[in-house]
């Protein structure tokens, strides 16, 4: 039981670090219905960029601002030169100017701090919490509790942002029908910048929880790729189905590479999540979350 | 764009179109000239036919062509004595024009009251005020009230345009363009909604342009009206005169000296030798 409830937990909190790279996609598809394949680049970017402005020598907390300046400056940029241009396009076409992004991100962000692997400590220790450790003997580690605070702060924040703000509700009603938002003179461009420069945040953030956990490298790209059956879970435009979506990912794989792995000789964890958002699709495509599409017959 | 300086009346003007040309996609010519105009405080029904150029002239004054291809070539838009035509929805919108839009166009996945908080957008006002155009918008359309908390989406067609006439009027409008307000609406509820617009022209001086297929009706509650075809106005006058119109009885309503005729019966070609010659 012990066991078990560690395989949980340790799995719970590692869906949490999924949940944040699939944040962004929510964000920005929520509210231009772009499916923004470059989400994983932007991480990247964002996490080598904070890494190389602090090893200039600048504070912790400067560097933070600073990083996420240039991710505001990469939002602002996206909507200028890739996404006003395709007004009125399929998502299609939008889809594939977001992964020709995906590439130009990456780049500029080995052209700018190289292509080395950085290491970055955000000052607390990936070590079990030594209370828990002896009263319940489980180990959770101090980390991966920072990290699902910062999601669960995260979360709210930008729940109830959507929820109750004049442009949180302007997003969603941009998401809905961009002409009708138009028409009613919400400036769409103001609107999305505004949106990139949020998913640009959330970037960061992921960022840096990742970068301190795996170190800042290129692999951090890829972590998009295990926010989409997060995605297909939880719904692709729900905030809190992203979250939900990560604790299910993270912890069946943990669960099922530690229940069912040693059956088909073991490394499961790298699949099974995709096989169950295969399953998922076939049941219940829209998500958990996810808007139900509203067609009038 | 003569006559504005003939009669030397420019600045009491309201709304003014003068002969504008629209084309889409650079090659397709929609509208070829239309001039129009809207007297402050009037409700002016906009009549045609199908793809006769309505919509189009619409969403010239309100600057929505620029998301279809559209570009208004020649011609301009005046409004209260500035010219508009180049100007976004937004500032357009923060002028006091707006467009409700064909098919009524609500943010499905937003509840009617959300729909309706959306359309103050532009004028960043605070929770109070807010309230306070909520309320008399509810108060025009009690029905909203009752089902503020339900989806857009899952709502009725009639409720749906008031939902899109509500949120329109949010944004505190001088003047709405509605875009067929009647379309695929049983006709008790085209009379409901037609008497919600000259209820709001005349207790909140709204003026209207109406772009409308359903004639009879628009006839009925305009004060003016012009007769669109093939992207030209072929007639406009009183809408008592037009409605009493021989021809505009023939072609639009059905109806001629003989008694009711079959549509087979009126033969286009004689709308274009009257019309268009």
């Amino acid at each position: 039981m012990q066991f078990f409830l560690e395989v949980l937990i340790g799995g719970l909190l590692s869906g949490v670090m999924y949940s944040f790279v699939a944040l962004g996609f929510v964000l920005i598809y929520k509210a231009s219905g772009v499916f923004n394949f470059a989400q994983g680049a932007m991480v990247f970017f964002a996490a080598l960029t904070f890494v190389g402005i602090l090893e200039m020598g600048v504070p912790f907390w400067g560097a933070l601002i600073l990083a996420f300046g240039a991710m505001v400056l990469l939002g602002i940029g996206t909507e200028r030169i890739v996404l006003r241009p395709m007004v009125n396009q399929p998502p299609i076409a939008l889809f594939m100017a977001t992964i020709g992004l995906t590439f130009f991100v990456e780049g500029l962000a080995q052209a700018m701090w190289g292509a080395s692997v950085r290491g970055l400590d955000l000052g607390i220790q990936d070590e079990p919490i030594e209370w828990m450790m002896e009263t319940t003997g489980i180990g959770v580690s101090k980390f991966d509790l920072f990290a699902a605070g910062v999601a669960a702060v995260l979360v709210t924040a930008l729940a109830l942002f959507f929820q109750y703000t004049r442009v949180g509700r302007a997003l969603r009603a941009v998401a809905d029908d961009h002409q009708a938002a138009l028409s009613i003179g919400i400036p769409l461009q103001t609107i999305w910048r505004i949106v990139w420069a949020v998913a640009g945040f959330v970037a960061l953030v992921a960022g840096l929880i990742w970068g301190a956990r795996n170190g800042v490298q290129f692999a951090l790209v890829f972590t998009a790729l295990k926010a989409l059956p997060v995605l297909i879970l939880g719904g692709f435009t729900s905030v809190p189905g992203a979250i939900v979506g990560g604790l299910i990912i993270g912890s069946t794989e943990k669960l099922a590479e530690v229940y069912l792995g040693a059956y088909v000789g073991g490394g499961i964890d790298s699949w099974f999540p995709y096989v169950m958002a295969l399953a998922f699709l076939l049941v219940r495509p829209e998500g958990l979350f996810g808007e139900k599409h509203i067609d009038r017959v | 764009m003569t006559t504005t300086t003939q009669h030397g009346e420019a600045a009491d003007r309201y709304l003014t179109i003068n002969n504008i040309e629209v084309i889409y996609d650079h090659v397709i010519l929609v509208l070829k000239g239309v001039s129009l105009e809207v007297p402050k405080g009037r409700i002016v029904a906009l009549l045609g036919a199908n793809g006769a150029g309505k919509s189009t002239t619409l969403k010239a004054i309100s600057n929505l062509l620029g998301a279809e291809r559209g570009d208004v070539t020649k011609g301009d838009i005046v409004f209260k004595g500035t010219r508009v035509d180049r100007m976004t929805p937004n500032e357009l919108v923060k002028r006091g024009v707006i467009q409700v839009m064909e098919g009524r166009h609500c943010f499905a996945h937003l509840t009617l009251e959300e729909n309706l908080l959306c359309g103050a957008y532009t004028r960043g006002i605070s929770r109070t005020e807010l309230r306070q155009s909520l309320e008399m918008v509810y108060h025009y359309f009690p029905r909203l009230k009752q089902r503020r908390m339900t989806q857009a989406g899952y709502t009725s067609g009639g409720e749906q345009q008031m939902c899109a006439i509500g949120r329109a009027l949010m944004a505190k409008p001088e003047m709405i363009l509605l875009d067929e307000p009647s379309m695929g609406l049983a006709p008790q509820i085209v009379e409901e909604i037609f008497e919600i617009v000259r209820n709001l022209n005349q207790s909140e001086r709204v003026s209207f342009l109406l772009a409308e297929q359903n004639t009879m009706v628009a006839l009925r509650y305009a004060d003016f009206g012009y007769i669109l075809e093939n992207g030209r106005v072929v007639m406009e006058g009183d809408a008592k005169e037009l409605a009493a119109n021989e021809d505009v009885k023939e072609f639009y309503l059905g109806l001629s000296s003989a008694g009711r005729k079959s549509f087979r019966e009126v033969k286009h070609y004689r709308r274009r030798k009257r019309w268009l010659s």
